[in-house]
């Protein structure tokens, strides 16, 4: 547990919790106004955005290709916020249209395009480089109080970061009207809060958050850590402060966990090689959740909970 | 400068008041065209048959809606700037019970104009709360998760939430739907209480039978204004006739 450890895990370990961190949180409130599934839809619609953004810049480097992803991601947050109003469909059935059809565009652009050429990996994309991401300047503790050595810091670590804070002071700074307007929107625009407007806002910090934890650690990751930590911590209490308490220390147990596991795990086994970090991951949020689904104290019926659903809604 | 005087047409002083009102989901207007006026300090049913547009006034009149055309006047002045005087009660199943809240959060809610974003919760601000659950008998559940109470002790907890705002106009969206003889009694208690200090209390009514026990006056609709008025005044043989048409028969029923 010295320089080896910071040089090969420590980075990747930061990277992983940070974006679990940045996923979980916007994942909370999505969850509850049953939107969980737009970090499927964002991780889906970036593709068009990475191809455009290689086809105007002309490289595949990473600031232009989250440029270009994080322009995809808005624009199908609005067109879905469109479709769900316009239409006054389901916001899952909003996504489908969309994601599906970003997706397919993205394809087609991808064909048509000089960018079929260049090795835009399917594979990279689903489990990201979590293992990559090593600090080969890191040469120990102390490296962490050299700036020399801490400039060599993979670059994700500063964005994921950054995104992550942001994501933190938009969650606590909003935390009341972004509350009582989940549970009761229309209430809360009585109140005079602009709901449209924080619905908005809320999925374009969930995109901002998915697009890069995306680059950094893969699809896969930012799909499970939309859904999984915040519905286990459901399961867990029946506060909203709490929830969120929960779902991040969910999040953050399982990047680590996952992120051991993948790496010492197969050997502990009498395998050879390690496996996908972020794959691993992802599995320890499921199985989180597979347990808090069995054992979670506030899961329905366990506290002899009735929920009264009375007449339906009528116009 | 006289001639401008007399143009000019005087603002509806009352706490709500609604011209020119039409909405539309798709095709077929919900509401058309509606002009109504509520009077101050009164008890008001809004009633009609189902799908008369009842739910749809209110909302769009809040601006939960948007509705294609009409103008409405709070207190005289726009909507919007009076909205620290106006208290929404929605429907009970409009919301997801299931969310994560104690009965004291979703209460503590009414005061978030007061609160603000980042204002801190003082011991008033919670004695406030607890004080408007006192007043439909539910304090002993400040602490209760709201899925785990019945649709009647539900509906109470949003009366609640309401009373914490320490409104002058409460507007109320089917607040007797699928509730207990009790928290009925109980919530008509607090209404009639509240309209006894002076303010202003419309409801969104399917009962035909208890209007007149509950209300002072009625508002008939079916998707177009029919008559607004005292009760007795109002609810006549031939304007009920107008609004349920040969639906009456089975709306009487109740009676």
């Amino acid at each position: 547990m010295g320089a080896e450890f910071v040089m090969l895990s420590l980075a990747p370990l930061l990277i992983g919790a940070l974006a679990a961190i940045a996923c979980a949180l916007p994942g909370n409130f999505l969850l509850l106004r049953r939107q969980a599934l737009i970090g499927d839809a964002i991780s889906h619609v970036v593709l068009p955005g990475i191809v455009v953004a290689f086809l105007l810049s002309g490289r595949v480097a990473a600031v232009p290709m989250m440029l270009g992803a994080g322009a995809a991601a808005l624009v199908s947050v609005v067109l879905i916020e469109v479709i769900r109003r316009l239409g006054r469909i389901e916001p899952g059935a909003a996504m489908g249209v969309v994601f599906t059809a970003m997706f397919a565009g993205g394809v087609l652009l991808l064909e048509q395009s000089a960018a079929s050429g260049v090795h835009l990996d399917v594979q990279h994309a689903l489990y990201g480089n979590l293992e990559s991401l090593i600090w080969l300047d890191g040469y120990g503790w102390g490296a962490l109080l050299d700036p020399q050595a801490l400039r060599g810091l993979p670059p994700e670590l500063m964005r994921m970061g950054v995104v992550t804070l942001a994501v933190a002071l938009f969650t606590g700074l909003l935390w009341r009207a972004l509350v009582i307007s989940t549970f009761d929107e229309g209430f809360a625009r009585t109140l005079g809060l602009p709901v449209r407007v924080l619905s908005l806002a809320l999925v374009a910090v969930a995109a901002m958050a998915a697009v890069a934890a995306f680059d950094a650690v893969g699809s896969i990751i930012v799909i499970a850590m939309f859904i999984c930590p915040p519905a286990a911590a459901r399961l867990m209490t029946d506060r909203m402060g709490g929830q969120v308490a929960w779902s991040l220390g969910f999040a953050v147990i399982s990047a680590v966990l996952g992120y051991v596991l993948a790496g010492y795990g197969p050997l502990w086994l009498g395998y050879r090689s390690a496996v996908s970090a972020a794959g691993m991951i992802a599995t320890v949020t499921g199985v989180l959740l597979a347990l808090a689904a069995v054992f979670g104290p506030r899961r329905r019926g366990a506290a002899g909970t009735v929920t009264a659903q009375g007449s339906s809604v009528t116009r | 400068m006289a001639l401008e005087l007399v143009r000019e047409k005087p603002v509806d002083q009352n706490p709500l008041a609604i011209s020119g009102l039409t909405v539309s989901y798709g095709e077929k207007p919900a509401v058309f065209s509606v002009d109504v006026s509520f009077q101050e300090g009164r008890m008001t049913a809004i009633v009609g048959p189902n799908g008369a547009g009842k739910s749809t006034l209110l909302k769009a009149a809040l601006g939960i809606l948007r509705p294609l055309s009409g103008r409405v006047t709070a207190f005289g002045r726009p909507l919007d700037e009076m909205r620290a005087r106006i208290a929404y009660v929605p429907q009970r199943a409009s919301v997801d019970w299931d969310f994560p809240a104690r009965v004291i959060d979703v209460v503590m809610m009414g005061l978030y104009r007061e609160l603000g974003l980042l204002g801190r919760v003082r011991a008033r601000h919670r004695a406030r709360a607890m004080e408007s659950l006192a007043r439909v008998g539910m304090e002993g559940f400040a602490t209760r998760q709201i899925g785990q109470l019945s649709g009647g002790q539900q509906q109470r907890v949003f009366l609640a939430r309401a009373l914490a705002q320490g409104a002058d106009l409460y507007l109320l969206d089917e607040p007797f739907a699928g509730v207990d003889a009790a928290t009925e009694r109980a919530i008509i208690g607090v209404l009639k209480a509240l309209r006894d200090e002076g303010r202003t209390v419309v409801a969104v009514h399917h009962d035909l039978s208890t209007v007149p026990a509950y209300f002072d006056r009625a508002f008939l609709i079916n998707t177009t204004a029919i008559a607004e008025g005292p009760v007795a005044e109002v609810m006549t043989e031939s304007n009920l006739r107008a609004a349920y048409g040969g639906r009456l028969g089975s709306a009487r029923q109740a009676v």
